[in-house]
Order: structure tokens, then C-alpha cells, then sequence
């Protein structure tokens, strides 16, 4: 047994905002192991400039969004190519945000609808003024080349 | 299933921020102002708790509920949490409903909190994003005011809704909690006022939106035997329905309208349903709850409603889901005052309109009162329990927020972008 003993002090510090209550900056940060899952397709399909949709085998009902099991029915789908353009079914322009995308503010959101789809895509949209945004406007995907595996590696300008 | 009153309430003032208090201490002033107003009840005959709180981020402690639970001294009886997004403090008052409902307790208290000012807006924009599918839906832009400006430019080009027309929602709400002194944010304003505040998501205005806030709120709950014996006025849950949609918006059905008794399909040939303009989990809720408690034109059989009013746009298409308009005509339905309080000049002059006076969000709603997650649910229950008991001067100094001999009331609860939703019908004794 030692009674002598003593933890060692260290020069860090707490970043104090008030006294009366104490209030201090408290740091919280974390990495996830992150698997996308039965849904890995679609974002491998975005390296190539497709864009996958779900296809329900047994009610044949069409996700522009992908799902591995079927809403309507219950039943497994299967992957379909979505074709490249569509119409804004919906639009946003975000003038705040959260913290994450409040650098790339003011930024649109638009849900696109596909012919003969059943649900829809959401997705941003450049190239156009927020004034001279519309429903129903035409509009086509574009890729990143420099794929980060998310689903704005795809996005959407006028047609 | 036996009969469940609710017995007491009680609230803390919302705020911005309240650094003095943390969440233990803030659910304890709100259990201690509900034990005050019920003098009979006493802590022995409390047999367990329902706890609620939305965002383990917010708080930063996990199983905050079991502190909770401690600091109250309810230990070692049981206890659970409820989370379910901007829906918990209904779906807390509902699951405190099962507890008594099934036998299990006699007594239950329901408590909820949120502490949403430990960090700045802007995280607690992104805490609250991660409400959404982190896969496809967050990164893209996640941001909860960007997804319900989405479905409002769908229900403004579907119906015609204005934004002068959503801009009556905020007059409304921060006027009528100009005599709650437990709101955040009362004020006067006009449709100038709303419309010149920033631009957050076109076309919501930072005065279209609710705030964060800090607070709690407590509802107690008992079975008959309990109620009759603690309570002078004690108020029935007679109506509980809760319903649900897709995560992602864009996965939502375009089909047909899910019709309340008083509605037919004829009313509704064209509509495509819900797409993204309607909550189909409200409509669903709201016609289990009617069910319920045997209601068929909701318009004429409740006397007032606290809905879950986020944003001035839910509120318009939330009209809709309980049925007080049709499809459609929630716009038409503020612009002719039908949800205003009589007794109060809003500074605006109102069109001619078919339906009659209920008002929608007396105590101000969450645009005036402010939205701390897991309180809200519960604070809307405490509000309609003072109207239904008639005791609104008692607990708020004054009476101008009174419901003239209000029998029966709704709640709404509401989470991510109609994701859970739950409505609870409320009614005072003959």
C-alpha cells in the first residue's frame, strides 16, 4: 500500500461559459462503422450514373427511393433502372439549416417525380434562381465524378 | 378496458433557455404543481410512471428517464420511456392511458421534458434532422423546415393555401398567448410582421416556425375509483387514436382519402392521397379517436382543439386530418376566423364562412408556447385539462383564454413529417 500517492496535473483546461450555473463547452464526437446494407446497390449504381429504383415482384408498385421489401404487399422487390429525367413534383430553398450543410446555404430541395413511378426521389436542384422555381418543371440528373457514396452524388439541373 | 380521467397538470414556464434547471428539476416543479392543485393525492397511491423525452442528443444522457424517475422518488415502482419524435408527449399520455386503462395502475403519472438549449440552433436543426432517413433523407440537405416547405408549396398548388392565409396561424397563436404567461413567445403581430421575418425555406418564415425551448410538463392520470375519490373535476379520456406514415416523404401512397364518418367519397374524387400535402397518420388518428368516443362531425362536437402547430402550414393541412374542413379548405378555414378565439381583436378582418367558431390552440400552441419535444404532448394535455375543468383563470391569473363551457377537447401530437401522430379526445363530467 502506498499513501503517498497523487494523480499526475494536467494543463488542460475546461472552457467555461458562466459560473452561476456553471455552464462548459462539452465535447461529443463519434465515427460510425456505417453499412448501407441491402440498399448498397443504389449507391454503388450512382458510381456508374445509374439510378436505381425498387420494383415490387409481386404487386410490381415502383419505388423511386430504394426499399429491399415491398410497402404495398410485403413482398421483396427487385432493382430498376430509373430513367434520368423527371419533374419537380415539390421545391424548397433552405436559407438556414442545420449546422452540417448551413456552409451551402441557400440550397435547394426538390422532390422529382418519374413517369409511371409511383413514389418519389428527393434530391437537390442547381441552375435555377429560387424566384423562377415551379411545379412541374422539367428537370435531369447529373453525377459526380468524384463519387462520395451518398445520395447527393446525384443531382439535378433544368432540363 | 376501464374508464381512465385525467386528475391533475401541471407545466413549467417555457423558455429559450433555463441553464438554472436541469431536466430532474424542471419535471419536479411540474409534478410538484400538479400535487399542490390535487391536495387528496398523496405519493403512496402512485403506482408507477410513463416518461418522455425525444432526443438522448439533446440531453446528453442516456436513460435520462430512470434520473428522473429517482429524483422524484418514485423508485423502486415502475417505469418506462416513450420516444416517438414530436409525437412523445402524446404517445407518453396515451401509453399512461394503456397503464390505467388495462388495471395495471390505478394512478400514473405521465412526465416529459426537453432540454434543446444545450447546444446552438443550428446542431439542434441537424439533432433533430437525424428524425429522418440518415441514408437518403439527411444528407441530402436535412432540415425539418426545408421538408415541411416542401409539402405546403404541394398543398398551396393543390388547394390554392396562401402565405397571408399561414401568416393568420402565427397572428393567432402569439396573440392568444398574450395571457398564457407559461408561453415563450407571445406578441402582436400582423401579416406584414410574419411575411418580413427571414426567409428560412421558401416559404416559411422564421414566424411560420415554432422555437426550441427548454421545459416540462407533467399530466397525472387514474381509473375511476381513484379519479371520483381525489378529484372535484375530474376529466374522462374518452377517445385515443394514433396513426402513422412513411418515413421518407417521398415514399408516400398517391391513392384515396381515408374518410371520417361525416365525409363521403364524392367530396374528394380528384384528390390523390395523401402525396405530400397530407398527413395520412393525422387522418388515421383522428378516426380512431372518433371512434372512439363516438363522434361523428368533429366541427360541431368538440369545443376546442391544441394541435400540434410546428409550423403555420401543419396546422392549415392538420385542420384537414381532424376533419374541422374538408380537404382543401384549411386556408379558406383561418382566412374565415373559424379557429380564432371570439372574445380576442387579432387585428385582422376575416371572409364569410360556412363553419362554425372552435378554437384551435387557445393556450397558443407550440408557434407562441414554444416546442420542448417531450413536453409538448403533455403540456397540450394540461392546457386542455384546465379547460375542461374550467379552471383556466386559476392557473394562468386570468380568463380570457377560456373556453366558455368547454365539454370536449382534442389533442394532437405530431412527429417528424407525419411519421406517428396521435389524438386524444378529452371530456369533463356532467
Amino acid at each position: 500500500m502506498k499513501k503517498d500517492v497523487r494523480l499526475p496535473e494536467t494543463l488542460e483546461g475546461t472552457v467555461l461559459f458562466n459560473v452561476d450555473p456553471i455552464i462548459i463547452k462539452y465535447h461529443y464526437e463519434v465515427d460510425y462503422i456505417h453499412s448501407y446494407a441491402q440498399d448498397s446497390l443504389f449507391f454503388a449504381g450512382l458510381t456508374k450514373k445509374k439510378l436505381l429504383g425498387s420494383r415490387c415482384a409481386g404487386c410490381c408498385y415502383t419505388y423511386a427511393t430504394p426499399r429491399g421489401h415491398c410497402m404495398e404487399c410485403g413482398a421483396k422487390t427487385e432493382w430498376f433502372e430509373l430513367p434520368l429525367e423527371g419533374k419537380v413534383h415539390t421545391f424548397t430553398t433552405c436559407y438556414f439549416g442545420g449546422e452540417e450543410f448551413l456552409k451551402e446555404t441557400p440550397f435547394t430541395l426538390i422532390l422529382v417525380e418519374f413517369e409511371g413511378v409511383n413514389t418519389l426521389f428527393l434530391s437537390r436542384l442547381i441552375g435555377m434562381e429560387p424566384a423562377q422555381m415551379r411545379i412541374g418543371l422539367a428537370v435531369k440528373a447529373r453525377f459526380l465524378r468524384n463519387c462520395k457514396f451518398r445520395p447527393t452524388d446525384i443531382y439535378f439541373v433544368p432540363a | 378496458m376501464r374508464p381512465v380521467y385525467m386528475i391533475s397538470g401541471g407545466i413549467t414556464k417555457f423558455a429559450k433557455a433555463n441553464p438554472e434547471k436541469d431536466f430532474r428539476l424542471m419535471v419536479k416543479e411540474s409534478f410538484d404543481y400538479a400535487m399542490d392543485d390535487l391536495p387528496r393525492l398523496n405519493r403512496e397511491m402512485i403506482d408507477g410512471s410513463v416518461c418522455s423525452y425525444f432526443s438522448d442528443h439533446f440531453t446528453r444522457q442516456l436513460k435520462a428517464g430512470a434520473m428522473v424517475q429517482d429524483y422524484l422518488g418514485f423508485c423502486p415502482k415502475p417505469s418506462k420511456r416513450i420516444e416517438g419524435g414530436g409525437a412523445t408527449g402524446g404517445l407518453c399520455f396515451q401509453s399512461a392511458w394503456e397503464a390505467v386503462a388495462s388495471g395495471r395502475m390505478e394512478v400514473c403519472v405521465a412526465m416529459g421534458f426537453e432540454t434543446m438549449s444545450r447546444v446552438n440552433t443550428w446542431k439542434g436543426n441537424e439533432f433533430i434532422a437525424y428524425a429522418s432517413d440518415t441514408n437518403f433523407d439527411y444528407p441530402v440537405g436535412g432540415f425539418y423546415t426545408g421538408y415541411y416547405a416542401m409539402m405546403v408549396q404541394r398543398h398551396m398548388f393543390e388547394f390554392g393555401t396562401t402565405v397571408e392565409q399561414m401568416a393568420m396561424v402565427a397572428i393567432k397563436n402569439h396573440a392568444n398567448a398574450l395571457y398564457n404567461a407559461y408561453a415563450q413567445s407571445p406578441g402582436k403581430l400582423t401579416i406584414e410582421d410574419v411575411r418580413s421575418s427571414p426567409l428560412v425555406a421558401t416559404p416559411l418564415t422564421r414566424l411560420d416556425c415554432c422555437t426550441m425551448s427548454d421545459g416540462a410538463a407533467v399530466a397525472i392520470l387514474a381509473s375511476e375509483d381513484f379519479a371520483k375519490r381525489l378529484c372535484h373535476r375530474p376529466i374522462r379520456i374518452t377517445g385515443v387514436g394514433c396513426g402513422t406514415d412513411a418515413m421518407r416523404m417521398a415514399d408516400r401512397p398517391h391513392k384515396e382519402v381515408i374518410l371520417l364518418p361525416h365525409e363521403t367519397e364524392a367530396d374528394y374524387r380528384d384528390l390523390k392521397y395523401p402525396g405530400v400535402h397530407s398527413f395520412r397518420g393525422g387522418r388515421m388518428a383522428a378516426k380512431l379517436a372518433y371512434r372512439m368516443a363516438g363522434i361523428n362531425n368533429p366541427l360541431n362536437e368538440l369545443d376546442f382543439v391544441e394541435l400540434h402547430d410546428a409550423y403555420t402550414s401543419s396546422e392549415i393541412q392538420t385542420y384537414e386530418d381532424l376533419g374541422l374542413c374538408r380537404y382543401g379548405e384549411g386556408g379558406s378555414f383561418v382566412q374565415a376566423g373559424a379557429p380564432f378565439m371570439t372574445n380576442l381583436d387579432y387585428g385582422l378582418t376575416f371572409i364569410s364562412g360556412h363553419w362554425k367558431h372552435i378554437p384551435v390552440n387557445p393556450s397558443g400552441g407550440l408557434l407562441a408556447c414554444g416546442h420542448p419535444v417531450g413536453a409538448t404532448g403533455l403540456m397540450q394535455a394540461v392546457f386542455a385539462f384546465w379547460q375542461l375543468q374550467g379552471t383556466i383563470e386559476k392557473h394562468l391569473k386570468n380568463n380570457i383564454l377560456q373556453v366558455p363551457n368547454a365539454k370536449r377537447g382534442l389533442i394532437h401530437s405530431h412527429a417528424g413529417t407525419g411519421t406517428y401522430i396521435t389524438v386524444t379526445i378529452m371530456e369533463s363530467s356532467p
